[in-house]
């Protein structure tokens, strides 16, 4: 039912699904642009989220990132090209598309200076929630949020974990069928991180569409699909693990040697080598094969005078995905590590 | 070990309290020449007090630092000119242009104008920024901004440089960049402290100092850290990751567990004897996977599994 891809290794067939119709899909982008004056700031995008799915959007500054939010939350219209998202027509209905999604930030949505409880009327005030559900909603927030008993503290002074989940709290109190959160867990303890992360798929495992974006790779792990965005477009689409696998132009080698800034230099120019970068105590190589390529660093660093250690194949992060991603793409600029 | 010559950065028992919290609580390590040295943690584990004490700006309650041999209490001129420190807002003015900046800081410095031109350029190359001179500061990226603002902070060749969170906002691209120049300043010789809440950015620095609620909690390289959990970590992805988690929460041997997009990620006490037994429980309960696969701990399973899981963090 999620987005994993199925893979040939599963033992259980009825896991494999028809191809889902439409209404399946709680966000459904078709062809989208936006253009400002003469820079295309997206650039013809399609996606299709499923309802449930927890769907991590990424891509570096400046790449089209907030552009696309924003029309997905309905506060810019496209120039050209369509988006649903929860049933309803980004363009032509941003009243009601508002109206369905909830939005959170860490760092924007609360007030520091207000109570718990009244960030908490706030956000109820500013979603409409009908007076009838107003306590229900507020109850269910404060035991979502685990602040039952805390109404009262004022905001600012909570620890970063309480505070990420009261504004998650706050941004599903309408009970929104699909949530957009920027960068959710930047800076909060890993324990906390785990415990929002644990929330988020409880919400999405009852059928709500979560829509995550940041450059985090430590966030993006959390998401089961991940779209990348670069120069607005859509440069690759797939599970975390599929990006790994499939999408480094290469294979990544970790060599340890000494001195680190020399080997740096002289891998530059190395025949096979399609990336140097030091990282901690090591190099990271980029090559095209890392079997044919072990021997042929090692001579080559030893024919230069540096004393090699270790030389192992490593499983790339998504970090080094989305880097090797968009340089390659990043003709215009020299961006050779 | 505090006294050794080499040692650029020499913290010794910092303490500093504010109402209510004790925010660096005892705190020593020492940074070497050439040394990336990472003060890792998360939002209130006292990073940003440290990075103060250490630059001078905040007198410690307890203990001393010293900067180039140079007591940052006593001696606070001596331990500024060895140094310099980049705060979390670095102080760029945005109406001037990316040259006029660091125009501005080359002259607070008092760095010679025979040696700026060259200094700048080799600079603003490194940060991949050379064709942005003209920019206004306040119309770059935020990586960019970051990087503008390291440019500043070295203008006059610090043999010090204390960071609060440089890469924070910052793309990975540009963070790499960033990095980049951090590994060869490194490489000049210079001693570099820096404080990140990304416990993977840890990885890559040469030695981290692990805090928590203004407690040291380990210092060693990234390596030794990982080696230090003396656990076994397994990877496991499916189709339902929810699923897998329904089965394997309880499981025996489990000191941690993590759900993430498409599995999960679990710490046991012993891999070899846990990956069958798992792979029967699953089996019995027809949840789809894929192989078990012990990979290597990462730093934050470590954090995880020293401060334990649960009500102690929240504690405040």
């Amino acid at each position: 039912m999620r987005s994993a891809v199925e893979r040939q290794s599963m033992p259980r067939e009825s896991m494999l699904r028809e191809p889902t119709p439409e209404d399946n899909h709680s966000v459904v982008i078709e062809n989208l642009v936006k253009q400002f004056g003469d820079f295309v700031a997206v650039d013809h995008i399609n996606l299709k989220i499923r309802k449930g799915e927890v769907f991590g959007f990424l891509g570096p500054n400046g790449a089209g990132k907030s552009t696309t939010i924003r029309m997905l939350c309905g506060l810019l219209t496209p120039t050209s090209g369509r988006a649903r998202v929860a049933g309803y027509d980004v363009g032509r209905e941003p009243e009601s598309v508002r109206q369905n999604i909830g939005y959170m930030s860490q760092k924007f949505s609360l007030y520091n200076d207000l109570k718990v409880i009244e960030n908490i009327r706030l956000f109820a005030g500013l979603y409409s929630v009908p007076s009838s559900q107003l306590k229900e909603r507020i109850e269910w927030a404060l035991e979502m949020a685990n602040l039952k008993g805390q109404e009262n503290l004022i905001t600012g002074t909570l620890p970063g974990g309480w505070k990420q989940r009261l504004a998650l709290g706050c941004a599903v109190l309408h009970k929104p069928p699909v949530i957009f959160l920027d960068e959710p867990t930047s800076g909060v303890d890993p324990i906390s991180r785990r415990q929002f992360w644990d929330l988020i798929h409880h919400m999405a495992d009852e059928g709500v569409t979560v829509f995550v974006t940041t450059h985090y790779m430590e966030e993006a792990e959390y998401c089961n699909r991940l779209a990348l965005i670069f120069r607005g477009e859509i440069v690759a689409l797939g599970t975390p693990s599929e990006l790994k696998q499939k999408s480094m132009k290469g294979e990544l080698l970790l060599v340890e040697c000494e001195p680190l800034g020399q080997a740096v230099e002289v891998l530059q120019s190395a025949p096979d080598v399609i990336d140097a970068a030091v990282f901690g105590n090591a190099l990271h190589l980029v090559v095209r094969d890392a079997t044919a390529a072990v021997p042929q660093v090692q001579k080559y660093l030893s024919d230069h005078s540096i004393t090699v250690g270790r030389i192992e194949k490593i499983r790339p992060s998504l970090e080094d995905v989305f880097v090797s991603l968009t340089t390659a793409r990043d003709s215009g600029k020299e961006r050779t590590a | 070990m505090t006294d050794q010559p080499q040692s650029a950065i020499v913290a010794e028992g910092l303490t500093k309290s504010f109402p209510n919290v004790r925010a660096v609580d005892h705190l020593s390590f020492d940074v070497r020449a050439g040394e990336i040295f990472g003060l890792v943690g998360p939002d209130g584990a006292g990073k940003t007090t440290t990075l103060r004490m250490l630059a001078g700006i905040m007198p410690p309650d307890q203990g001393t630092a010293r900067i180039a041999g140079c007591d940052v209490v006593h001696d606070p001129e001596g331990s500024k000119h060895h140094l310099s420190y980049m705060p979390q807002r670095f102080g760029l003015y945005e109406d001037l242009s990316v040259d006029e900046n660091i125009r501005f800081y080359a002259d607070l410095f008092g760095v010679k104008k025979a040696e700026r031109g060259e200094r700048s350029t080799q600079l603003l190359q490194a940060a991949g920024m050379g064709e942005f001179r003209k920019r206004l500061a306040g119309k770059l990226s935020g990586g960019m901004k970051q990087k503008l603002g390291l440019v500043c902070a070295l203008i006059h060749r610090p043999k010090v440089i204390l960071l609060d969170e440089p890469t924070t906002g910052v793309d990975p691209v540009s963070r790499r960049d960033f990095w980049r120049i951090l590994y060869e300043l490194a490489a000049e010789g210079v001693a570099i402290l820096t404080s990140t809440a990304y416990l993977d950015e840890a990885e890559r620095c040469h030695r981290v100092a692990l805090l928590h609620q203004g407690k040291l909690l380990f210092c060693d390289t990234p390596a030794n850290l990982k080696a230090k959990l003396g656990k076994g970590v397994l990877s496991i992805t499916s189709s339902e990751p929810r699923r897998l988690r329904d089965q394997l929460e309880h499981a025996v041997g489990i000191s941690g567990l993590v759900l993430t997009g498409e599995g999960l990620h679990i710490v046991v006490d012993d891999a070899a004897r846990r990956i069958p037994e798992f792979e029967a429980r699953l089996n019995n309960a027809q949840v789809p996977f894929n192989a078990i696969q012990q990979v290597t701990p990462t730093i934050e399973d470590l954090f995880v599994d020293a401060v334990g899981s649960g009500a102690s963090v929240h504690a405040s």
